[in-house]
Parts: C-alpha cells; sequence; structure tokens
C-alpha cells in the first residue's frame, strides 16, 4: 500500500509537533524514521495510526484520501501501529490480548482464536503460550504478540515506535527477520528510531526529522555523518571512557541472593572498586534490576551480606543506605525519581537533610540556579518538573545528586534522551567517578554498556557472569551471553 | 422449633439479607471494572431505599419501587461519571460527598412517608424445586429480587469472562488507551458502565425497604452503613462477581450469628454486636492485601521451596489488585 | 496587599459554585413545597439572629476548625483520612478515661484538664496512626481501613456507655453521669461557648498553615503526597511521614474530642463527634486545603449545621436540610472548578 502524508501539521498548545511534513512512501517498502527525541516522529505516526487528529493536512492510502477517526478506522483500512510502550493488558492472558479488538462473536470461541494465534506464530517462528499471563512475558514477546495481533487484522501498513527499546539481541534479529519478511510479501512497514545503525541496517529508505520538520531523507549507501548532522544540525562530543584507576572497594557482595516473585538471585560475590563503572546487561527480568535494587536496600537479601566502605548494610532500608553514600537513580524519571508537582529548588530543599525547621527561600532559588547553569538544564528554578524535557528532567535528577558519595546505583541512564543529553549524562556520572564514586548501572543499550563499562556482567535467569572486560568481549558474545548460551561452559571454566 | 430449622430459616435469611449487598457490590464492581470509582455508594443505597418506598407507597406498585430506586442510582453515578470523566474531578472526592449529601436528601425527603405503611415483595416459592430437602426452603422459598441476585451473579461472571463487551470492560480499567486502540470507545463505556453499575446499587435499595427492611424510618432504617461495606465488599471479592458474593454472604451469617447469639452473650450490649461484623472486614481486607505486601514476600522466602509455593499460591488466589487505571481520568493526547 | 487580591481571587472564582449550590438547593426546596428565600433567611436567623445563637455557631466552628486543619495535613501527604470521625470519638474516649480516673484525685482542675487534653491527643494521633499502620503494612487503603476503623470506635463507645461506664442504674443514649462542673471548660457568660474551644480552633489552624507553607517537614509532606515513591528515592523517609501526617491529624481530631467533652456535653455520648469529622472533609474539599479559608468556611458551614436545627419548628422542613446544603455547595465548587478548566482547556 502507498501512503502518502501530504502537509501533516499538529500542535499541543503552544508547541509545534509536526510542522507541514509531507511523506511519501511506496507499498512493500521499509521506511526508516530518524529523529532525535522530541523531533515529532512519534505524533507524526499517531497520525497516521489514527491515535492523533491533524491540525490540517491529508492522509492518501493508494492515492485515496482517507480521515481517520480512531486507531480502529485505521486498522479496517490496514494500518497498524506497534506503540512504544505496549499498549496492551498486562493482567489477562496472551490469547484474551490476542482475541481483543479482533471482531469475534458475542461469545468469542477460544478453541478458534488459539488455532489462529498458533497458526501465525509458526509462520513467523514466534514462541509464544496462548495461556500465559502478559505479565509473564517479555517487552519482545509482547511486542510479538502484538504483531501478530494486527497482521491477524490483515493490516498493509504496520508502523513500528522505536520498537527495539528493551528486547534482547535474538529478539531483535527476529524482528528484523519479520519486518523484511513482510516487506517482501508487499506490506509496507515504517520504522521509527534514533538509533543510526539500526536503521542503516534494516531501511529500504530514510527520512529524518528535526523539530518536527522534515528535514532530509536518505538512500542506501547511508553516510552516518550525513544522518548525524541531519538529526542534530550540530556536531555531538562523546565522552571518552577513561580507564579507572583501581582504587580501594567501594561495593563488596558475599554470598549475596534475593528474590521477588518471579526470580531468584543465585548468590553472587563481587567487588566494585572506587572510581569504576561496571554495566549490567540482561534481558528485562534477569537479575540486573532486583540486584541494583537489593545493593540499594529496597529489597531484603535472603541470604549473604551487602558492605559498603567496609560497613555492613545487609538488610538496611534505603534512607540509610543513602545516609551512608548510597544513591539510587530509577529509570521512571516522573514516576519514581522526580515529583512532577514540584520545582527545582523545591527538590534541592528535600534531598538536603532537614537541618532547619523553616525553608530559606532566597538561598534555595539560589541553589537551584547554580544547578541550573552547571548542568545547562533548560528551565528556571520554579518550573515545575513534568513541564521540563526528558533530557532536562534526567539532568535534574543528576543534578540533586549530592557529593560526597559511595555509590551510584542507576537504572537505565540514558533512556529516551537523544544523544546531546546522553553525552551531558555520563559526563556528569564520570565526575563523580573521579571524585571517588563507583557505579553500577543496567542498561538495555549493549553499546551502552560496552561504550562505558570498566567491567561487565551479563545476567541470565538469576545468574550472573564473572565480570568481562568490554576490550575483550564483543557485541556477538555478549548477545550469545544475555540470550542464555555458553553459560555451562562459564560455569565449569 | 428445633435446631435445625432455626438453621435452615437462618440461612434462607441470611441470603435474602445479603442479596441487596450482592447487588451493590456487584454494580460497584462493574463501575469499577471500567475505571470509575462510585463511592457514593451509602449515599444512594439510602436515597433509593427512600425512593423506591415512596414510589412503591404512591404508585401501590412494588415494580415502581424498583425502577425509581435504579433510576436514582444511575442518575447518582451520572454525576460521579460526568464530573470524574468530563470535568476530571477527583472521583473520590465527588463521591464521597455525594454519599455523605444523598444519606441526608434522604432524611430531608423522605419526611413525609416516615413510618408509612407500603407494600412489601411477598416470597415466591418455587414449585417442586422448593420440596428438596435442604436446598429447596434454603434457596426456592425467597422473593423474586432474591433469586435475580442470584440470577445477577451468574450473569456478571458470564459477561465479565465469556463474552467479547466483557473482555473489553475488563481492559478498560486496566488500560484505557489499549481499549482505544483495539477500538472502543472509552469515554462512551465508560459512562455506559458507571451507569449501570449505579443502577445496580439503586435497585439495592428498593430490595432494603421494599423486603429486608421494610419500610422507611428516616434516620433509624439501620441503612446508614451498608453502602461502605458493599464497598469494602467489592475490594474483598476481587471485583470478582462470585467473590463478592461469598463476601456478602459470609457478612450477612456473622450478622445473623450476633442476633442468635445475643441471648447467650448477656454482658454484650446488643449494639456491640450489630457492629462486629465490621471490623471482621477490616480484617479480611488486611488478608486480601497482605500478599501484596514486601514482607511477606520477605517471610516466605525463609520457607522451604515446597511450603513456600503452596503459601504463594495460596495468597494469590486471596490477592486482588484493583483495575490498574481505576480513579484515572483517560486523555487521548 | 499581594495576598489579599489573591484571596479575593479565589474567592471569586468560587462565586460561581455557590451560585450554582444555591440554585440547586432553592429547585430542591420549591420541589418540597418550601419557599427558599423564607428557609435561607430562617437559616441565617437561626444562626446569626442572636448572640446566643452567634455563640452556639461558634460551639461547632471550635471542634470543626480544629478536624479541618488535621485533614489539610493528611491531604497535603496524600491521605483520604475519613477515619478522622473514630479519632474524635477515641479522642473523647480518651479524655474521659482520664477524667474518670483523676476527677477525685486531689488536683488542680487546669492540671486535670490539661492531663486530659494529652491524654485525648494521644488516643486521637494512636488511632490514626493505626489506620496508618494498616496502610504501611498491610496495604488496605486508608479509606477502608478508616471507616473500618470508624465503626470499631462507634462499638467501643457504646459498650463504655453502656458497659463499664455506664450511669449508676442502667446505661442509656444519653451518656455517661456528667462530669462535676470544676471540671467543665469554662463558658463565656449566658452561652455554652468556651473561650478555649475557639482559642484552640484557632492556635490549630495557624500552626498548620505555617507548618505546611514555611517549614521543611511541610514541604516534605507535600512531596510524600504528590509521589511517595519518588519522595522516598530522594531521600525522605515516606513511611514515617505517612505515619506523622496520621498521627498530626489524629492528634488534633483529639483535642476536638476534648473541646466536646470538656466544653459541650461534659460527659461522653454516643454521638460525641456530632459529625465533624465528615463535616471537616467537606470543608477542606471546598476550599481546596487552603488554609487562610479554613477559619471563614468553618464558620459558614458551622453557621448552616446551627441554622437548620430551628427548621422543624419553623417552617415544618427536616433538619437534615443543613447536610443538604452543606453538601451542594461542595458539589457545586467541585463542579465549577472542572466546567472552568474544562472551558479553559478549549482553544
Amino acid at each position: 500500500m502507498d501512503i502518502t502524508l501530504q502537509d501533516i501539521r499538529k500542535t499541543f498548545g503552544r508547541v509545534i509537533a509536526c510542522d507541514r511534513v509531507t511523506l511519501a512512501v511506496p507499498g512493500g517498502t521499509i521506511q526508516g524514521l530518524l529523529g532525535e527525541n522530541g523531533a515529532g516522529k512519534s505524533t507524526l505516526m499517531k497520525i497516521l495510526s489514527g491515535f492523533l487528529r491533524p491540525d490540517s493536512g491529508e492522509i492518501r492510502l493508494d492515492g485515496t484520501p482517507v480521515i481517520f477517526r480512531h486507531p480502529a478506522d485505521a486498522v479496517r483500512t490496514g494500518v497498524g501501529m506497534l506503540h512504544q510502550d505496549p499498549l496492551d493488558y498486562p493482567t489477562l492472558t496472551v490469547l484474551e490480548n490476542f482475541m481483543s479488538g479482533r471482531p469475534e462473536r458475542f461469545f468469542p470461541s477460544r478453541s478458534a482464536a488459539t488455532r489462529r494465534l498458533r497458526e501465525l506464530a509458526g509462520t513467523f517462528g514466534f514462541a509464544i503460550d496462548p495461556r500465559a499471563c502478559l505479565d509473564t512475558l517479555t517487552v519482545g514477546e509482547r511486542q510479538q504478540l502484538e504483531i501478530l495481533r494486527l497482521l491477524s487484522l490483515d493490516v498493509r501498513v504496520l508502523i513500528l515506535d522505536e520498537p527495539t527499546t528493551g528486547i534482547s539481541a535474538a529478539q531483535k534479529a527476529q524482528l528484523f527477520e519479520t519486518l523484511r519478511r513482510l516487506a517482501v510479501e508487499g506490506r509496507t512497514v515504517l520504522f521509527v528510531s534514533h538509533k543510526l545503525e539500526e536503521v542503516e541496517s534494516l531501511c529500504h529508505r530514510v527520512a529524518v526529522l528535526r523539530s518536527g520538520a522534515l528535514a532530509g531523507a536518505q538512500v542506501p549507501p547511508y553516510t552516518t555523518a550525513e544522518l548525524v548532522a541531519l538529526m542534530f544540525g550540530r556536531p555531538i562530543v562523546f565522552p571518552q571512557r577513561e580507564p579507572a584507576a583501581p582504587g580501594r572497594p567501594v561495593l563488596e557482595l558475599r554470598a549475596l541472593s534475593a528474590m521477588d516473585d518471579r526470580l531468584r538471585l543465585a548468590p553472587l560475590d563481587f567487588d566494585l572498586r572506587a572510581g569504576e563503572v561496571v554495566g549490567l546487561a540482561g534481558l528485562t527480568g534477569s537479575g540486573q534490576r532486583l540486584l541494583l535494587r537489593t545493593c540499594a536496600g529496597l529489597v531484603r537479601p535472603v541470604a549473604g551480606t551487602v558492605r559498603v566502605n567496609g560497613r555492613d548494610l545487609t538488610g538496611q532500608v534505603y534512607p540509610s543506605c543513602r545516609r551512608h553514600g548510597v544513591v539510587f537513580v530509577p529509570t521512571a524519571r516522573l514516576e519514581e525519581g522526580l515529583i512532577g508537582d514540584m520545582n527545582l529548588s523545591e527538590h534541592l530543599l528535600l534531598v538536603q537533610p532537614p537541618r532547619r525547621l523553616f525553608i530559606d527561600r532566597p538561598r534555595a532559588l539560589e541553589a537551584a540556579e547554580e544547578r541550573i547553569r552547571d548542568f545547562a538544564i533548560r528551565g528556571s528554578p520554579d518550573s515545575l518538573m513534568r513541564e521540563l524535557s526528558g533530557g532536562n528532567q534526567q539532568r535534574a535528577l543528576l543534578s540533586l545528586l549530592a557529593p560526597p558519595l559511595a555509590l551510584i546505583l542507576i537504572e537505565e541512564p540514558t533512556r529516551g534522551l537523544d544523544l546531546e543529553s546522553a553525552a551531558a549524562v555520563w559526563t556528569r556520572l564520570r565526575a563523580h567517578c573521579r571524585a571517588g564514586a563507583a557505579i553500577l548501572f543496567l542498561s538495555s543499550d549493549l553499546d551502552e554498556i560496552r561504550a562505558h563499562s570498566d567491567r561487565i556482567v551479563v545476567f541470565f535467569c538469576g545468574r550472573s557472569s564473572p565480570p568481562l572486560d568490554p576490550s575483550r568481549t564483543d557485541r556477538e558474545e555478549l548477545g550469545r551471553l544475555i540470550g542464555g548460551k555458553g553459560w555451562d561452559r562459564e560455569a565449569a571454566g | 422449633m428445633d435446631w435445625p430449622t432455626i438453621l435452615l430459616t437462618g440461612l434462607a435469611g441470611v441470603l435474602a439479607t445479603a442479596g441487596p449487598l450482592v447487588v451493590a457490590a456487584i454494580g460497584e464492581a462493574i463501575s469499577e471494572r471500567a475505571g470509575v470509582v462510585n463511592l457514593s455508594l451509602n449515599g444512594t443505597l439510602i436515597l433509593s431505599a427512600m425512593a423506591g418506598f415512596a414510589a412503591a407507597v404512591a404508585t401501590g406498585s412494588l415494580a415502581a419501587g424498583f425502577l425509581c430506586g435504579a433510576a436514582v442510582g444511575a442518575a447518582a453515578a451520572l454525576l460521579v461519571a460526568f464530573a470524574g470523566i468530563t470535568l476530571r474531578q477527583s472521583q473520590v472526592a465527588v463521591g464521597f460527598v455525594l454519599a455523605l449529601t444523598l444519606r441526608d436528601l434522604a432524611y430531608f425527603l423522605g419526611a413525609p412517608v416516615m413510618g408509612a405503611a407500603g407494600p412489601r415483595l411477598d416470597i415466591l416459592p418455587v414449585p417442586l424445586l422448593e420440596r428438596l430437602p435442604v436446598v429447596g426452603p434454603m434457596l426456592f422459598r425467597q422473593d423474586v429480587m432474591t433469586y435475580a441476585s442470584f440470577l445477577l451473579i451468574a450473569a456478571a461472571w458470564v459477561w465479565i469472562y465469556r463474552t467479547r463487551p466483557g473482555l473489553t470492560l475488563r481492559g478498560l480499567g486496566e488500560q484505557p488507551a489499549a481499549a482505544f486502540v483495539r477500538g472502543a470507545d472509552v469515554i462512551r463505556l465508560r459512562y455506559l458502565y458507571t451507569v449501570a453499575g449505579g443502577a445496580l446499587v439503586g435497585l439495592a435499595g428498593p430490595m432494603y425497604s421494599l423486603s429486608v427492611k421494610a419500610g422507611w424510618k428516616g434516620t433509624i432504617s439501620g441503612l446508614d452503613g451498608l453502602g461502605w461495606i458493599a464497598l469494602a465488599l467489592t475490594i474483598f471479592g476481587g471485583w470478582h462477581p462470585l467473590r463478592i458474593a461469598a463476601g456478602a454472604y459470609l457478612f450477612a451469617f456473622l450478622q445473623w450469628l450476633g442476633v442468635v447469639l445475643q441471648p447467650f452473650l448477656p454482658g454484650i450490649p446488643s449494639q456491640v454486636l450489630q457492629v462486629a461484623p465490621f471490623p471482621f472486614m477490616i480484617l479480611t481486607l488486611v488478608l486480601v492485601n497482605v500478599g501484596q505486601a514486601e514482607w511477606t514476600s520477605r517471610l516466605l522466602a525463609l520457607l522451604p521451596e515446597g511450603g513456600r509455593r503452596r503459601l504463594a499460591g495460596l495468597l494469590r488466589l486471596l490477592r486482588a489488585s484493583p483495575p490498574a487505571a481505576l480513579g484515572q481520568t483517560f486523555k487521548r493526547e | 496587599m499581594i495576598r489579599a487580591r489573591v484571596l479575593c481571587q479565589q474567592a471569586g472564582r468560587q462565586a460561581g459554585g455557590v451560585i450554582l449550590a444555591l440554585l440547586a438547593a432553592s429547585g430542591l426546596l420549591l420541589l418540597a413545597g418550601a419557599s427558599p428565600v423564607e428557609v435561607f433567611r430562617q437559616i441565617g436567623l437561626g444562626a446569626f439572629g442572636s448572640v446566643t445563637r452567634l455563640a452556639d455557631v461558634l460551639v461547632v466552628w471550635g471542634p470543626l476548625a480544629l478536624v479541618t486543619a488535621g485533614l489539610l495535613v493528611t491531604f497535603a501527604a496524600g491521605l483520604w483520612n475519613i477515619g478522622i470521625e473514630g479519632q474524635i470519638v477515641m479522642g473523647a474516649i480518651g479524655v474521659t478515661g482520664s477524667l474518670r480516673l483523676l476527677q477525685d484525685a486531689p488536683l488542680p482542675a487546669w492540671a486535670v484538664l490539661s492531663v486530659a487534653l494529652a491524654a485525648g491527643m494521644m488516643a486521637g494521633a494512636a488511632w490514626a496512626m493505626l489506620s496508618g499502620l494498616l496502610k504501611t503494612v498491610g496495604g488496605v487503603n486508608e479509606i477502608f481501613g478508616g471507616l473500618g476503623l470508624n465503626f470499631i470506635a462507634s462499638a467501643l463507645i457504646l459498650w463504655l456507655i453502656f458497659g463499664p461506664w455506664k450511669r449508676p442504674g442502667i446505661g442509656s443514649m444519653s451518656g455517661t453521669e456528667p462530669f462535676p462542673d470544676s471540671l467543665w471548660l469554662p463558658a463565656l457568660a449566658g452561652t455554652r461557648l468556651s473561650f478555649w474551644s475557639v482559642a484552640l480552633g484557632l492556635a490549630a489552624v495557624g500552626a498548620v498553615a505555617l507548618l505546611l507553607s514555611r517549614t521543611v517537614l511541610g514541604l516534605r509532606l507535600k512531596a510524600v503526597g504528590r509521589n511517595f515513591r519518588a519522595a522516598y528515592l530522594l531521600g525522605v523517609p515516606a513511611w514515617r511521614h505517612l505515619l506523622l501526617a496520621f498521627g498530626l491529624c489524629g492528634a488534633l481530631a483529639g483535642v476536638a474530642g476534648f473541646v466536646q467533652v470538656t466544653a459541650v456535653y461534659h460527659r461522653l455520648i454516643p454521638s460525641i463527634s456530632s459529625g465533624y469529622g465528615f463535616l471537616g472533609l467537606m470543608v477542606a474539599l471546598i476550599i481546596r486545603c487552603r488554609a487562610a479559608w479554613v477559619a471563614p468556611v468553618a464558620v459558614f458551614f458551622a453557621a448552616i449545621t446551627i441554622g437548620g436545627i430551628q427548621l422543624p419548628i419553623a417552617l415544618q422542613l427536616d433538619s437534615s436540610l443543613s447536610g443538604v446544603l452543606q453538601g451542594l455547595l461542595v458539589l457545586g465548587v467541585l463542579f465549577s472548578d472542572g466546567l472552568r478548566h474544562r472551558a479553559a482547556a478549549r482553544p
């Protein structure tokens, strides 16, 4: 199906999300859509899929103008979208998720739907148990299910918004294979990403959005430098990794084990030294998150000890860990990290130990001004956190980390950030390392892990690998470990 | 009378007195499954009891009484839905204020019919089935609304778990955006289910004033507090019709037990025995929630594998988590 | 100056809601066959018609202001403290218990009353913190925990009045034996109003206003209320702050119970809370938790309550009309707020 987007414009209040974007995609192609965060990619695709209505402009499918009042309209016409945060029902089963939204009878036939799901899954080599509860699936599997659901509704245009966030290397390979196959069948695929190499390896053509407008387009062979220039309109400086001088041990884990309702962490011995950065890799839910939260005192270990700077913190709750220089920075910034309805100066007052009874407003404002300057936050001391962009929220969050710190535990430090913000975040984290802090972070972005870790620990089903040297471990080997291959050899060796 | 007869008539009475609670709690569950919490139950129940009774007295028709009650319940729910969905006000706040206001409104408007003689629903035995031993007198010598409450349990279960709209309903309170991309008109469905649930709550009122606690006696009608119990039952029942019914019957049974045991416990004032089931509800709520608490999972982790599995399974069975998007407004953009 | 202007703006914004409520109330009264003008006049007369009546309004105002001030703390921490009714009751029980213990002791009255006040505050705070513990440890939503504890508190007070603390002879709904008048808070001549009741109310409102706007603790409570998880991860001991908010509110509810026992009823009665807990929730909702408005709006609500008492005699209308009017006012403000936001959101 040929798609034409003609002069699409969409504003939210005073913000122009899409500014007269025109884009034509012939049937049977994989069209890449590149751009940094906030460039308007998602908005444009939500308009194409009927989720949002444009202020002006026209959508034509095979030359015929269409107006979608509702995403279901778009699906009926053959346009389906896979959203960045999976839009499905975690508490229902796989089968129920599959059936929902399909034109079933009043009393749907479970057996017929199961057959249809199995058949489709078989064609693409996806292993999905229809009876499983959705919240036991990985993000990658949920994505596969959603693709199958859309295909069962016979969509001829498939839109994927940042589909590779949070999925494993193996799942990514499988996803790309599937997309290529769909294109060969004559379907049109729109692939939204801010990762250059993915777009370069997969897409037949690429369009780049910047600040809501179309900045340019390319066909293979791609030139990375040109794409970067199109995306940012400016060069980016990446922080260089300096090998850590081995300092004294900051974090010592001995036979540490913890568990949540799904997973039990195998006993772990591990030392982290001052100035060192260690990345934790693995599929979502393999234990790396559990380990971070256990070290932070958010989860109580079931066995073993945690020592920080020689002090036994086993079983201590987070506030007391914090008093001993341990901070935890969560990934969900507005859910767990910041208070959306409060401003930066109030946040600064919150993180200080409450020595005074009354608030010293002038001083709080002054401190906030200082952080805004130092961390290049776009905002003022009294702008509310939820009004800041993702990158600025992350900078604000980092500006709240007051030295001296012993240990920084951080989840997905740059998730959802554009390259410039990501670079700024790592520059800041490095500065803490130089001041003697150690960093333990987890990321689903393998390149981030490889670029910033002094050592890497891979998790699989609660087991952890010995620390690996990133310079001597290539991407493929990491991918194999993450996918659960080669663990018996590790255990034997 | 001998003991078995007392027990049987007692249990039959328990099924009847629990009827309105079952209906109201299932009504609330339907509304909450759609993502709207209607906290006005206590007021709605009392007002619809009064209105239903007044309508029945005025027209002489019981059906008119029940219809009037349902209409009152639907109207109250519509207010909650309008404030919560369209005006984006706190559903809890509006519901709470309505719970107090509608109660006082019932006392105010009900003054003229206070103590009036009114019609009452008759027992309607089911031919043949009523002769069954044990089950007959318990289940099949009830009034028509009690039968309706039995049917409602089954119907609600089938609707929620076995039909296409029921699947959408379950998604609506869980992840409205997902229901939206699957073709559901979130706003309209939420209105619809809230009003339908409210109508059920409104039916429960006349079930009291025209049957279980026939008549309207103003502030001493003995209805104050039951709406809050129905709300607690919704949670205790994990938004699941069968479990809600079980909870309602348990509550009615305990109240009955209090009445039966009173002669044997002269030291305890009757007022105390009457409220005794309420703390019990709280205890069950604690039990239901305990499976989610962090310290339980920590305690569980200390147990040997086999026992842990079984206990965790039991807790999961008891556990009930509310619809994830309960009380939140859905915004397309 | 600026502050006065802000207050005027806030009042102006709520005027629409009040008008909405008055219209709804008028419609209701016409339906009930009464003249709205006459009803409002009677309520006004009933509340402000004489010095005694005015004093009665302030008798209600004291505990109402205390309770509302407490609720501002729990609302700031994001809590719906519906258990407030039970907290007043438990406060009153604590006061009565300590007075019964000490009334025959050779102590000056002020000392006995001070001990009773402390006991009331502790009892109220403990009962509130039980709500908090149910929430933090048991995971029971405070709305349901609080409701259950209300029921338990009312069972307890009935048991005490009909059981261990019953009047010589037989227990009755009229309550316990009155305390000797040396243990009454002194009343202004010819009225039931005690200076202390008003003073305690004003002090509580002032202290809470200061706490929430100027102190670090207030800021932390607000942080916990707006995003519990984030506040915890930013280093605020969030669980402790939740309990603290409950404790503060319960203590103020206990003071309200103290006023009810020692200044108003001079004994323990089954309905000792007079429903002021729920009324306080309504006041807190209508003023959107802005501390500056507690005092005047509480006067208004107290006036409606007192003004409604003579409706049955004057106009043969049930006095529950007061509750309806109060409810309609809150609903009116909530709805007009919503309508205004909706209008503003439209381009």
